[in-house]
């Protein structure tokens, strides 16, 4: 081990561009992850502007309805694929070994390239704008056979694209897996694991089971379209509703993916600012396994509409608001934690608390979702538009936004501004919920979702909405001058910048060396660090 | 009161419509809703207690208990109960809703792009609903009528205090027929039929959307209900069989080119126009330009078959009548520039 270590210190990173190419390095990788989702971000957000500058005023002033159909749908793509997901995998690249006690991942060139298919993906995805007939504006979800027999030949490229983004979930996955199984530090027990491993390691089993299916389906797509298949084409004896079994039977783990390591994630950081341990780590844990479980056995409360017979509803109506308990148990658990703690709001507690807050919201609006005969009423509305934004943005993205501010100073060694991250967090929470909260209105008033243009009726809250987003929009700029200027110009800062905060990772220098851990912590060390003590 | 019609002007709650299934639906949302609000009370009032309590600024000192085996059973335990409480009641509107034990009348809805046809087959009648020109023309005009993009040419006429199965379908991609104030919300899937139903209390005009993205025009083909008394039901029927009776005594007459091209302008614009655009462009990649196309310059047979029976995305037009597809066939083959043959209603008929 001492020599492995001897001869560890001679690798630095290489100079120059080539470092970030041919890098094996987990935080280089885990940086690489991180740029890339934060440039996709820009782009869906984009987007995402196109899309509330058409919907301002009712009448078509900006686009005609298939360009803003592609508009959705490749906001919806670049937002899930592009960046909530890498960004995830990105943190988990950067905290994984460092929480573990490792070196660095498990399997460092496949780390290389499950990165480097990204960019490739995102530009055969983007490329699509540029192509006859345009981009795929079938929504994210490609229904068939809309996606299939009506779609344009830029769909080729979109499924191509599709398969390349899941090849580099898939290693993610598997390397995630066997660092936190195979290099863990040899005292480390399972249970000693802190939560942000726990959710991943739980989240790799969700993206092997979910994103071959996938791979299946577009490749179905395929064939219907390429090689005179009918699987999902009636008239050759298929079945238009089996393309959204098979979609949701990916898509709805596909939601958790997203979601689990941001449970993970506020579990480091509300302890940290409430001063006290996280209350019922091994029920948080218990309870991240049953939300994976469940995600597997409820993909068709998204079908609710297309003809399944009653006692399918029943069922998946029931599975449905199981998951209401699992979800809740974290919620109150988080509440426990803060429950007479002492408390201060430096900008990742408030990221932190404000997930709690919209993230609940989210959650209600869900569980409203999932009674089958009220879903009549919000199926395919701005209902349901506001709903996934509530815990997808509010959700996801805030946990990113505040495990950044939370782990920068660890990346780079150096404090973020303290101020100006308390401005773009009031920024960020007010114009967010200007931008999401009125479309629970539109969508209770009837007003459908991926539609151009509206009556006059929902005029009002489209106004506010969209008004809400172009400030919304405008906060990641600010946002990118904080994190640039505090690799720049941060203060330097100690091992343990937040000293009430625990984990393994507060024990390396920082910024962290090269390699994490190159003798593994001692059980004393671990427990020490630990979030059930 | 004066809260309550201001509140009712923006739209912020949903329809209590004007079928029983629309008022349990209500009920449950609402009932749902407060459960929501008050373990939102609750739990956001424990955040707002510890962040006002419990700061570190105040002189708060940190406790340090970190599990509780009695609390967490408790707040599995609870959520649970009030989630079987709930379930109870929706499990019962949703049996209700997907029971019906015989209708008194059968409509058949079928979805095209994007368009919905609707058909009567124990009264043998039909017809195509188009959205309004009123509101297709105020797209890009800052007056807009009333009912923008809610209006539409032929509604749907039903009795009320009738029971009314609805049989659903699509011609080409899924789309979903959906009144909020009937409640009644089901996929149009191509190839296979999804029922439904409803019995409206109330007469009036009740406006709904397609609410499943198909395609380009997705937000303009909305869906207009009629609900009349039975009387005014029948008078209507009969009216629209008269109707029926003389379109088909005009599909056996000759027709002048000018007869054709003025009929088959008006067809065009309303069923062609969305895709192939109003000057017969297209849009290169995804709907062919009809001027100087080898189809509407070729041979009529070819340009009959894909008008009539589809071909890929092009949806087959068969609902229409004869003489409307020898008008719209004859314009597309006569305008744009374009010098195909003239197409008769007899034509049509042979082709069929």
């Amino acid at each position: 081990m001492n020599n492995t270590a001897a001869h560890d210190d001679h690798h630095g990173p290489e100079k120059g561009l080539l470092r970030w190419i041919k890098t094996t390095n987990h935080k280089d990788i885990g940086t690489l992850y991180l740029w890339f989702a934060f440039a996709m971000l820009i782009v869906g957000g984009a987007l995402a502007m196109g899309i509330r500058a058409e919907l301002l005023h009712p009448g078509l002033q900006l686009m005609d309805p298939h360009f803003f159909n592609q508009l959705t749908t490749m906001h919806g793509l670049i937002m899930v694929f592009g960046a909530i997901m890498p960004a995830m995998v990105g943190l988990g690249n950067w905290l994984i070994p460092m929480m573990v006690g490792a070196p660095d991942m498990a399997l460092p060139r496949l780390n290389n390239w499950s990165f480097w298919i990204l960019p490739f993906a995102a530009l055969i995805l983007v490329s699509t704008f540029f192509m006859e007939g345009g981009a795929p504006a079938f929504g994210w979800t490609f229904y068939a056979p809309l996606s299939t027999a009506f779609a344009p030949d830029s769909t080729d490229f979109f499924i191509f694209a599709v398969h390349l983004l899941g090849f580099s979930s898939i290693m993610g996955a598997i390397n995630i897996i066997a660092t936190v199984l195979n290099m863990r530090a040899p005292e480390m027990r399972l249970m000693d694991m802190p939560l942000f491993v726990w959710t991943w390691l739980i989240t790799s089993f969700l993206l092997i089971g979910a994103m071959p299916v996938l791979a299946g389906v577009v490749t179905m797509m395929l064939t219907d379209r390429n090689f005179g298949t009918a699987f999902f084409d009636a008239t050759g004896g298929g079945d238009p509703v089996m393309f959204q079994h098979i979609f949701w039977f990916f898509g709805h783990p596909e939601v958790y993916i997203m979601i689990l390591p941001a449970f993970g994630i506020i579990s480091h950081i509300l302890p940290t600012f409430a001063r006290k341990p996280l209350f019922g780590y091994s029920s948080m844990v218990y309870a991240t396994a049953s939300i994976a479980f469940l995600s597997y056995i409820v993909w068709a409360h998204h079908m609710f509409l297309t003809g399944m017979p009653v006692a399918g509803e029943l069922y998946f109506m029931y599975a449905t608001m199981l998951i209401a308990v699992p979800t809740g148990v974290k919620v109150f658990n988080w509440v426990a934690t803060m429950w007479k703690g002492s408390l201060t709001f430096e900008a990742p507690m408030l990221w932190a608390l404000s997930f709690v807050f919209l993230f609940t919201i989210g959650g209600f609006s869900g569980l409203m979702l999932g009674i089958a005969p009220a879903d009549i009423q919000y199926h395919d509305t701005y209902f349901v538009v506001a709903h996934f934004h509530y815990v997808l943005v509010t959700g996801s993205l805030w946990a990113i936004i505040a495990a950044t501010l939370y782990w920068l100073p660890k990346w780079v060694g150096k404090m973020y501004n303290e101020k100006l991250a308390k401005i773009h967090f009031w920024w960020a929470m007010i114009s967010v919920n200007v931008l999401f909260f009125p479309q629970h209105f539109l969508g209770l008033a009837g007003m459908p979702r991926r539609i151009p243009d509206y009556s006059l009726q929902f005029a009002d809250f489209n106004w506010i909405s969209s008004i809400g987003a172009f400030a919304f929009g405008l906060s990641f700029i600010l946002f990118a001058y904080i994190v640039v200027d505090c690799i720049r110009n941060g203060a330097p800062t100690s091992e343990r910048p937040w000293y009430s905060a625990k984990g393994l990772e507060w024990t390396l220098s920082s910024p962290a060396a090269y390699h994490s851990f190159n003798t593994p912590p001692s059980r004393a060390e671990i427990l020490e660090e630990s979030q059930h003590s | 009161m004066i809260s309550k019609s201001a509140l009712a002007e923006y739209g912020l709650n949903m329809t209590q419509g004007v079928t029983s299934t629309s008022q349990d639906i209500y009920d449950l949302h609402m009932l749902i809703f407060w459960v929501c609000v008050v373990i939102g009370v609750v739990v956001f009032g424990a955040i707002f207690y510890s962040i006002i309590s419990f700061r570190k600024s105040q002189g708060a000192k940190a406790a340090h208990f970190h599990e509780s085996t009695t609390v967490e059973l408790i707040w599995t335990g609870i959520p649970i109960l009030i989630l079987i409480a709930m379930a109870i009641p929706a499990s019962k509107v949703l049996i209700d809703i997907e029971t019906l034990d015989k209708a008194d009348m059968t409509v058949k809805i079928t979805g095209h792009q994007w368009k919905w046809q609707y058909e009567y087959p124990e009264q043998g009648i039909g017809y195509i609903s188009n959205l309004a020109q009123s509101s297709k023309d105020a797209i890009n005009s800052d007056k807009k009528p009333e009912n923008y993009l809610l209006e539409v040419d032929n509604p749907l006429v039903l009795p009320v205090d009738t029971k009314i199965r609805f049989l659903i379908t699509s011609s080409d991609v899924i789309h979903n027929w959906w009144v909020p104030e009937l409640a009644v919300k089901q996929d149009a899937n191509p190839g296979f039929i999804n029922d439904s139903w409803t019995e409206i209390d109330k007469e009036g005009v009740y406006r709904g959307q397609c609410a499943e993205l198909c395609g380009k025009d997705h937000g303009f083909m909305p869906i207009v209900v009629e609900a009349v008394s039975k009387d005014a039901f029948a008078a209507w029927v009969a009216g629209q069989k008269a109707g029926a009776e003389a379109a088909a005594a005009s599909a056996t007459k000759t027709w002048s080119e000018d007869e054709l091209m003025a009929s088959g302008e008006n067809i065009y614009n309303t069923n062609c126009s969305g895709c192939h655009q109003k000057d017969g462009s297209g849009i290169p990649g995804v709907f062919p330009a009809m001027s100087g196309s080898s189809i509407t310059n070729g041979p009529a047979a070819e340009h009959l078959d894909i008008v009539i029976n589809g071909k890929g995305g092009m949806p087959a037009f068969k609902m229409l009548g004869d003489s409307d597809l020898a008008s719209v066939i004859t314009y597309e083959r006569r305008a744009f520039g374009n010098s195909g043959s003239v197409v008769q209603p007899s034509d049509v008929t042979s082709a069929r």
